[in-house]
Formats: structure tokens, C-alpha cells, sequence
């Protein structure tokens, strides 16, 4: 029993740092670049993915039995829709215009390869607890590694944090010199700047050579 | 005379000024994963151009003669999916079939275009736009492929003579990879604001 929760832990801790998806595999990169020039739009992109990567994980898990060799892909993109449709529908209903400013982000998680990876790697192979330790381990690494991206690119692009929920609030605010008014950050140029330079640091850290 | 200019324009803007890979980030995983060189990019984008313009015009049809009448925007994704997912077993059915030796050297890439967020990308750009006539969402189609082709081909042509500069260990692979792709598209702002 012990043994069955540290690997439990093992494969939630993974997706956290050693097998990160976004700094450690490099996989999922549209989203990772498209929504991370706000914070809120980070975590809200985050919170979906998580969602999805739960639902589609568990679901992919109850019925790996069941699959035929050639159909899995077709399977896995169909149950992954589903609840992709699902996350747009609340986003458009109770977050309208976080649901405007991320637009066809949000259906595109269903070709997010994160989320196929995820159910072909280890869901189609593992029972329900792995499975789902696997997808929230997988889903906050996810999530963290935006939410830094997106503080990066927000505080140098406008100096500021703002969250907006039906009124602004600025939780950062800093002093108006050119170095926090780089409007380039909030570009595409930016984002892929700051994304390759943070790959760089991490592998530094690591120490790992390729 | 005036269509022939919308689409005219419409198709320079999807592949130069508002190209899927440097302004939407479509298409990210193959662009920085494939165009280790210049020849397999380059069937990669034939491969990527070729399906979504079958994709593209398929779903504007279904979008526009099935969902849209009937109230079943609810589907949309899953039809979407489903089209580009079936298109590209087509496509690959046909190629291995008839042109064999195309297919040896499409191979692996293939079946991996299912899940190349261009596709998709494309498919709801067109419904987002509000397209509402096939020739538009044929040239935009076929545009946004080529203009795929020309970032990745433009991207390994580079990291074909990367691999003989001097790179920091740190940075070797991905992040110089990133940070190229990110002065590329500081290069292709340049034609921001052109057309549109």
C-alpha cells in the first residue's frame, strides 16, 4: 500500500518539474505562446487545460480495455472535444470576456498534444488513481510554467498586474520607466523571447546538455 | 473585379502579414520540431498545405449548410475534429496508394497532422471571421497553408546553418530555436498593418 502511494506521488510530482511539459518536453507550445501576455489569461488557459487533461484522462482510463490499435487516436481526440466543448461553453457563459480575448485558444486545446501525450503515455496504460494524480501533476505544471511565462511578459509590457473581475484590480503596480513599458513583450516577438530564454535558464539549472 | 481583389488580397494578407506561425503561434510544435531541415520542411508544409485546404473548405461546408442552419453550434468542435481527422486518413490512403514513393518520404508526418494545431487553427479562424462564400475560404485555406510552408522552410534553412555556429551549451536545441523564431517574427512585423 505504501509502495502504491509513493509511485502515486511519484506521478503526480513528475509532471511538476521532472517530466514539466512546457520547460522539460516541449509540447503544447501554441497555447503557451498565444495566451500568456496577461496572468489571468495564464491561469484561466491553466484551469481549462487542467479540466480537460482530468476528464479526458479518466475517461481514456475507464475505457483502455475497449480500444482497437487504430481507432485510439480517433478516440482519444473525440473524448478530448468533448469536454473541450464543455470548458468553452462555461468560459462563454460565466467569463464572457475572458472567453472573447482568449477566442480559438480554447477549442484548440483539443489538438493540444499535451493532452493526447498524456492519454496515449499513460492513461490508456494506467488505472483510474494514477490516471488522474498523472493529469493534475501534468495539468499545474502546466499552468505554473504560463503563469511564470505570462508574469514575465505582463510586468515588462505594462509594469502592471491587473486581474479583472467585472471591475479591474491591480495587484502590481511598478514605477514608469522604459525598462516595465516594453510594448514588445506583449507581441509575438516577446513571447517567444522570453519563452526561449526561460528554456535556456531551466536548462542551466538542470545542468542538462544536449 | 472586385472579388478578384478581396481574394487577391485576402490571400498575400493570410501568407505574409498575418501568417498563422508568426502572428497566431499555429502551428508551433512542427515548426520547431521539424524544420531540423530544409527538405523534410518542406514536405511537411506540401503535406500541411494540401489537408487544410481540403479540411478548410469541408468545414466552412459543413459549418455553413449543416451547423449553422440546424442551431448546432454546440457540435462544432467535434465536427471539426472528426472532418480534419478523416481528411487526413483520406489523404494518406490515397498517397500510399498512388504516388508510393511520395508517401515513403511523407511518412511519419502524416498521420501527425491531425493534431498540428494549424488545421484546427484555420478551420475556426474562417468560422471566427465570418466568412460566408467558398471561393474566400478557398484562397484563405490554401494561403495560410503556403504561408505554413514559408515560415518552416524560412526556420530550417536557418537552423541548417545554425548547427555550425558557436551556440552557448545552455542554449543549444530548443531555446536558440525559440529565440531565432522569435526574431523572425520581429522580421515579419515589418509587413504588419499592410493589409487589414
Amino acid at each position: 500500500m505504501a509502495d502504491n502511494q509513493t509511485s502515486l506521488a511519484r506521478t503526480f510530482l513528475a509532471g511538476l518539474w521532472q517530466e514539466n511539459p512546457v520547460l522539460r518536453l516541449i509540447l503544447g507550445m501554441c497555447p503557451t505562446l498565444a495566451v500568456t501576455t496577461s496572468v489571468q489569461a495564464a491561469l484561466t488557459m491553466g484551469a481549462s487545460v487542467i479540466f480537460v487533461l482530468i476528464g479526458s484522462n479518466l475517461v481514456v482510463s475507464l475505457m483502455r480495455n475497449l480500444l482497437k490499435p487504430h481507432l485510439r487516436i480517433l478516440m482519444f481526440t473525440l473524448t478530448i472535444a468533448a469536454f473541450v466543448t464543455v470548458a468553452d461553453l462555461f468560459l462563454k457563459a460565466y467569463q464572457p470576456a475572458m472567453s472573447a480575448k482568449l477566442g480559438p485558444y480554447i477549442p484548440l486545446i483539443i489538438v493540444n498534444c499535451i493532452i493526447i501525450c498524456r492519454a496515449e503515455a499513460c492513461a490508456s496504460k494506467n488505472g483510474l488513481l494514477v490516471s488522474l494524480a498523472d493529469a493534475v501533476g501534468m495539468g499545474l505544471g502546466f499552468t505554473g510554467a504560463l503563469a511564470v511565462l505570462a508574469l514575465v511578459r505582463e510586468l515588462l509590457a505594462t509594469g502592471q498586474i491587473v486581474f479583472e473581475f467585472g471591475q479591474k484590480v491591480t495587484l502590481v503596480s511598478l514605477p514608469d520607466v522604459p525598462l516595465f513599458r516594453m510594448a514588445g513583450m506583449a507581441m509575438p516577438v516577446g513571447a517567444f523571447l522570453t519563452l526561449g530564454l526561460m528554456l535556456g535558464l531551466v536548462k542551466m539549472v538542470t545542468g542538462k546538455r544536449s | 473585379m472586385d472579388t478578384f481583389e478581396t481574394l487577391l488580397l485576402g490571400f498575400l494578407g493570410i501568407v505574409i502579414v498575418n501568417n498563422l506561425v508568426f502572428t497566431k503561434f499555429l502551428g508551433t510544435c512542427p515548426y520547431l520540431g521539424v524544420s531540423g531541415r530544409i527538405d523534410m520542411a518542406f514536405g511537411m508544409g506540401c503535406a500541411v498545405t494540401f489537408v487544410l485546404a481540403l479540411a478548410g473548405t469541408l468545414t466552412w461546408l459543413i459549418d455553413y449548410f449543416v451547423l449553422i442552419p440546424y442551431g448546432l453550434n454546440v457540435l462544432r468542435y467535434v465536427c471539426f475534429i472528426l472532418v480534419i481527422a478523416g481528411a487526413v486518413q483520406l489523404v494518406e490512403m490515397y498517397v500510399r496508394k498512388f504516388f508510393p514513393v511520395l508517401y515513403d518520404s511523407f511518412g511519419i508526418f502524416l498521420p501527425l497532422i491531425t493534431t498540428n494545431c494549424a488545421i484546427l487553427g484555420m478551420c475556426l479562424f474562417i468560422n471566427l471571421w465570418g466568412i460566408d462564400n467558398l471561393p474566400e475560404t478557398v484562397v484563405l485555406s490554401v494561403g495560410a497553408g503556403l504561408g505554413f510552408t514559408l515560415a518552416i522552410c524560412i526556420m530550417a534553412g536557418i537552423r541548417e546553418n545554425l548547427e555550425l555556429a558557436d551556440v552557448p551549451a545552455a542554449l543549444r536545441g530548443a531555446p536558440i530555436t525559440l529565440i531565432t523564431a522569435g526574431l523572425l517574427t520581429l522580421a515579419f512585423m515589418g509587413f504588419a498593418g499592410m493589409i487589414r
